[in-house]
């Protein structure tokens, strides 16, 4: 116990995008609602994004603008060192997946109206009910 | 031209664009547009396979920038090979769907060719792409539009279906993503060489390890390996037939291209059956996956369903010839990719006939059947006999190198799993074939004449030629599948 609280603490970022994504998934298991799931599938998805943002982080590193690369004084002149500046590739990457789970997303609300819309619920268990007066599949 | 690698992909996505916009001006415009984009796709493919077969792997630079820092489309033999199977197959189904999709998607007929296109762009570019993190975008516009196809389907279940398939595609994607992070964590590179360069110096470390089971099982749920499948059966059922013949054959079997991608270019032979002790467990696993489709398999109902879980069956198949780790277990696996893709093509085709005319396809809604459709069920009986494994079709010889591979490997489970399912596969189909030939036809408004003759009622000419030529090429590409193991499958493993 002794040596797992300063693990803990010392990345203890990693953790807390363990903990959310363990309560996105339990959610999208266990949750009889159909929205219910959806907000679980969507905290699933941002504790993988905010991973990604905290792997490009750096301590003492400021935004990847490079400081007056545009002429002024000591363009070009002093040595660029990577140290300084956060990794910007991590967070790039994050746009494009966070335009695939905002997608994602509206796909799966737009199939819930058209569930709601066909069975007036969005419950699981009342919608499995329906499903089986509907009769044998066909 | 240097630039088919980007038009095989590119193509398709301009004519989704086209043919999205032509809905606008006038519906019946998109379906030629579709044709000609996937017509573009499929030449291209064939002439960027026959050029890496003669002078070896091309690598495309997207707009100039080098690798590691751009992103590259490298083809090589594999990936060549299942370009033009991607491309050929959308192609194909497009000219049999004109009229089903007419039927089925009542007015948005429109949307759907635009969704399709889309569609086999994403297969399309998963195929063609050398970076880690271009395959999670693309494998997700593959997923993306099948959600919105499986929902276009039937009316009362396909959504439900398709939400489902939504919530287990959406956690198979984020684990891949999430071991894409650990590798990136770990080797500061996304293209897929340089991953693997630097990979071969840090073998033992437990951040790979985790990757690579996190990519794995991502990529696991995606293809429905067994006990992961549980979304497909119902997904495929209830989609549009037109999208189902082609999502059947494709949508896995690219996904265990990526598989044996992940296995040989980026980890490595040595990394995953020297380093890891897993091989075993997944046999075993894709041995359970086997069997557990082909029961399942045998207790359904309907046709089209008892179809999809023998895509699980068959899924067992390829991941465990590709983990039995020898040479033939791994030919056995790239060749069952190509014999499956058409085998469970020939198979939807002449479902999709069947849907055509009797709009519903329970096994006991199927008597008579080879009276009725006698050239459909021609097609459909070829496609079953290669799924059995019966030489000279084309899934006798994967099933063959599979199961040599196996006893090379001391795999003995895993080559009698290939063979009890065979049987049961044997069973199932002609237990089909006895209910179409046997049972008599439903007597209609109480006709008692037993001396009436069956009136041949078949599917459109378009879906019964794409139907023939499909099933004739089983017998061809099983013929011909000692030329493409020599020619294609040995070179790229060497």
């Amino acid at each position: 116990m002794t040596d797992l609280l300063p693990l803990i603490v010392a990345k203890y970022n990693y953790w807390l995008y363990v903990i959310l994504m363990m309560i996105g998934l339990y959610a999208m298991i266990a949750k009889n609602n159909l929205i219910k799931k959806l907000v679980g599938m969507n905290i699933f998805q941002t504790a993988i994004i905010l991973f990604y943002v905290s792997i490009g982080y750096k301590t003492d590193a400021t935004i990847p603008i490079i400081q007056n690369a545009h002429g002024g004084q000591g363009a070009h002149s002093a040595a660029i060192h990577a140290a300084d500046y956060i990794n910007p590739l991590p967070h790039v990457l994050m746009l494009t997946a966070i335009v695939v789970s905002v997608a994602t997303f509206g796909v799966a609300m737009a199939l819930a109206v058209r569930i709601y819309q066909r069975y007036q619920t969005l419950e699981e268990d009342e919608l499995r009910m329906r499903l089986a007066d509907i009769g044998p599949e066909k | 031209m240097d630039n088919y690698p980007a038009l095989i992909v590119i193509a398709p996505l301009l004519a989704a664009l086209l043919a999205g916009l032509a809905v606008w001006i006038k519906e019946r415009l998109s379906y030629p547009i579709a044709l000609m984009g996937l017509a573009v796709s499929t030449f291209s493919a064939f002439k960027v396979l026959m050029q890496v077969i003669d002078s070896g792997t091309i690598q495309y630079k997207m707009a100039g920038w080098t690798p590691p820092m751009g992103i590259e489309y490298r083809i090589d033999l594999l990936n060549a090979m299942v370009l033009l199977l991607v491309s050929s197959i959308a192609f194909l189904n497009l000219l049999a769907s004109y009229k089903s999709v007419e039927i089925e998607t009542n007015d948005r007929a429109g949307s759907f060719y635009t969704i399709y296109l889309l569609f086999v762009t994403g297969l399309l570019g998963v195929t063609a792409t050398g970076d880690l993190f271009n395959l999670y975008v693309l494998i997700e516009i593959t997923s993306l539009t099948s959600y919105a196809m499986v929902a276009l389907g039937d009316r009362d279940r396909g959504p439900l279906a398709s939400l489902n398939y939504v919530f287990i595609g959406v956690i198979g994607a984020s684990f891949y993503l999430l071991g894409v992070g650990y590798l990136y964590l770990k080797t500061g590179s996304l293209n897929m060489l340089d991953v693997a360069n630097i990979l071969s110096g840090i073998h033992g470390s437990s951040t790979v390890l985790v990757a690579f089971i996190l990519m794995m099982i991502g990529i696991w749920i995606k293809m429905a390996l067994f006990p992961m499948h549980v979304w497909l059966p119902n997904a495929y059922t209830y989609s549009p037939v037109a999208f189902a013949r082609i999502v059947a054959p494709l949508m896995t079997k690219v996904m265990v291209y990526v598989m044996i991608r992940l296995l040989i270019t980026v980890f490595g032979f040595d990394y995953v059956f020297e380093t890891l002790n897993l091989a075993d467990a997944v046999v075993w696993l894709a041995t359970i996956a086997v069997l557990a489709g082909g029961v399942m398999a045998l207790s359904q109902k309907n046709l089209k369903k008892m179809l999809t879980y023998i895509i699980v069956c068959e899924i067992g198949y390829m991941v465990g010839g590709a983990w039995l780790g020898n040479q033939l277990g791994m030919t056995g696996a790239i060749l069952h990719i190509l014999n499956d893709a058409l085998m469970t093509f020939a198979l939807f085709l002449a479902v999709g006939n069947m849907v055509y005319k009797l709009k519903t396809v329970d096994l006991i809604d199927l008597k008579g059947l080879f009276g009725k459709m006698p050239w459909t069920m021609a097609g459909f009986v070829l496609a079953a006999f290669s799924i059995i494994g019966v030489p000279p079709t084309c899934g006798f010889f994967s099933k063959w190198y599979l199961i040599l591979g196996a006893f090379e490997a001391g795999a003995y489970h895993f080559a009698g799993a290939l063979i009890i399912s065979s049987l049961i596969c044997a069973v199932l189909f002609f237990k089909v074939f006895e209910i179409c030939f046997f049972e008599p036809m439903p007597e209609e408004h109480g006709h008692v004449d037993s001396h009436s003759h069956v009136i041949i009622e078949e599917a459109p000419v378009s879906m019964l030629i794409v139907s023939g030529f499909v099933s004739l090429s089983l017998i061809v590409v099983g013929l011909y599948s000692g030329t493409i193991v020599n020619t294609i499958i040995l070179p790229f493993l060497k």
